[in-house]
């Protein structure tokens, strides 16, 4: 049962596959791009300065593209009566938060990772700074789709939830955003720990967390 | 699925809907063949009844005792309006355990067949609900919960229905139907939501109780 929902999850918001090939899944990670490529434009092409600020850009374009995904990860399938299907089942709401939190990863954390090489090379990242971006990244998107999926389940029932989630997320995965962008000043591993600290505590949270909000809703 | 016979029993059921109470003092027991249908206007709480049955509601008061998977047939779908009705269902079939011939000839029964290929969201009202049937009856719960099982159907499909029902029943399932529009299963109990609506002024009272 878990399988087939993760499969189906995964068919739902993987970009490029299936019915999605048409379904902006894959708009997130271009807008990550485009992001990064829009800065050079604006700044100027000075190899110093993009040095030191390229980095923290991809971050905000990474925290940016996070948001994209929220509005149709959860809403949609309460409005479709998908989850009280599960439910009735004997499925927890927990089960099936933390399956769409692995889907929601999986789709959203790798294809910004292999997004992050054309993104880095517009900016003229390199060498070490280049690495720990990639593994800054690597720690901090779970993190970033766990809050994610919480705030999508809690704004999922309001009817400005879109707009909402957004401006929830950014306070939030200011942490995340700290210490990964932090290890690119400084040049250090020690943040990143940080950030994959971080990551976990939000990833053990979120099923709980998002179970709850799709559940309490109901009893009205 | 359970060595037990299928049962399902509400006892003193009370449920209200934001702060007012919809009905209470509601007891019914629905034993194996038996077939139930809630008639009331809209807004009477038929949904509310049906949905603290299925367990998605607490109730205000009272208590849902069941024995038995459920099947529940709501106001929505369930199915994804992207995908077609063919993968739709398959979805929940893979869910349920059902296998693909018995799949098919339940869309067949409910004359899906040359609709599979078609995405959801292209389906007409009576189409979805004739989708949603589909998946319930796939399901071979031996409760089944039905909410307003007949809207949106025409004529034929509506008899169909009845039909669907009276085969469940024989085969030693339950049915709880609510519906404003009559159905033709004979043996059904039926009752009216609003006799147990609270009397007017009766409301303080309950929630002091």
């Amino acid at each position: 049962m878990i399988l087939a929902l993760l499969r189906r999850d995964l068919a739902r918001f993987f970009p490029f596959t299936g019915s999605n090939a048409s379904g902006g899944a894959a708009l997130p990670v271009v807008f990550f791009v485009a992001v990064a490529m829009l800065f050079p434009f604006a700044v100027g092409p000075d190899a110093n300065l993009m040095l030191k600020t390229g980095g923290g850009v991809v971050w905000i374009a990474a925290l940016l593209a996070a948001i994209l995904p929220l509005e149709k990860l959860v809403a949609r399938d309460i409005e479709l009566g998908f989850f009280e299907q599960l439910r009735l089942r004997g499925m927890a709401e927990e089960a099936m938060m933390a399956v769409r939190l692995i889907a929601h990863w999986l789709s959203f954390g790798p294809p910004l990772l292999l997004a992050t090489f054309p993104a880095a090379a517009l900016l003229k990242i390199e060498g070490e700074t280049f690495r720990l971006l990639l593994l800054g990244l690597l720690a901090g998107t779970p993190g970033l789709a766990a809050i994610g999926l919480i705030i999508a389940a809690l704004t999922a029932s309001l009817r400005a939830g879109a707009a909402l989630s957004g401006l929830l997320l950014i306070p939030l995965a200011l942490p995340i955003l700290i210490f990964g962008a932090g290890a690119l000043a400084r040049q250090d591993q020690v943040s990143l720990v940080f950030v994959a600290a971080i990551s976990l505590a939000l990833v053990a949270i979120a099923p709980f967390a998002a179970g709850a909000a799709i559940r309490a809703p109901r009893e009205n | 699925m359970q060595a037990s016979s299928p049962s399902l029993i509400a006892d003193n059921l009370a449920c209200r809907r934001g702060e007012r109470l919809l009905f209470r003092r509601l007891s019914f027991k629905l034993v194996p063949g038996a077939a139930c249908h809630v008639t009331g206007a809209n807004g009477a709480g038929k949904t509310t009844l049906i949905r603290a049955v299925a367990g998605l509601m607490t109730p205000y008061a009272g208590a849902v005792r069941r024995q038995g998977a459920l099947a529940l047939l709501g106001e929505h779908t369930g199915l994804d309006p992207d995908l077609p009705l063919g993968r739709a269902l398959a979805f929940w079939a893979q869910i349920d355990r059902v296998g693909f011939l018995a799949l098919a000839s339940c869309c067949d029964r409910l004359g899906l067949g040359n609709l599979l290929e078609v995405p959801v969201r292209y389906l007409s009202t009576g189409q979805k609900k004739r989708a949603a049937l589909a998946r319930v009856l796939g399901q071979a719960a031996p409760i089944w919960l039905l909410d307003e099982p007949l809207s949106g159907l025409d004529t034929a499909s509506q008899g169909l229905v009845s039909q669907l029902v009276r085969e469940h029943c024989t085969g030693g399932g339950i049915a709880l139907i609510a519906s404003h529009q009559p159905l033709d299963v004979p043996g059904m109990t039926s009752f009216a939501i609003e006799d147990f609506a609270p009397a007017a002024g009766d409301q303080r009272q309950e929630h002091e109780a």
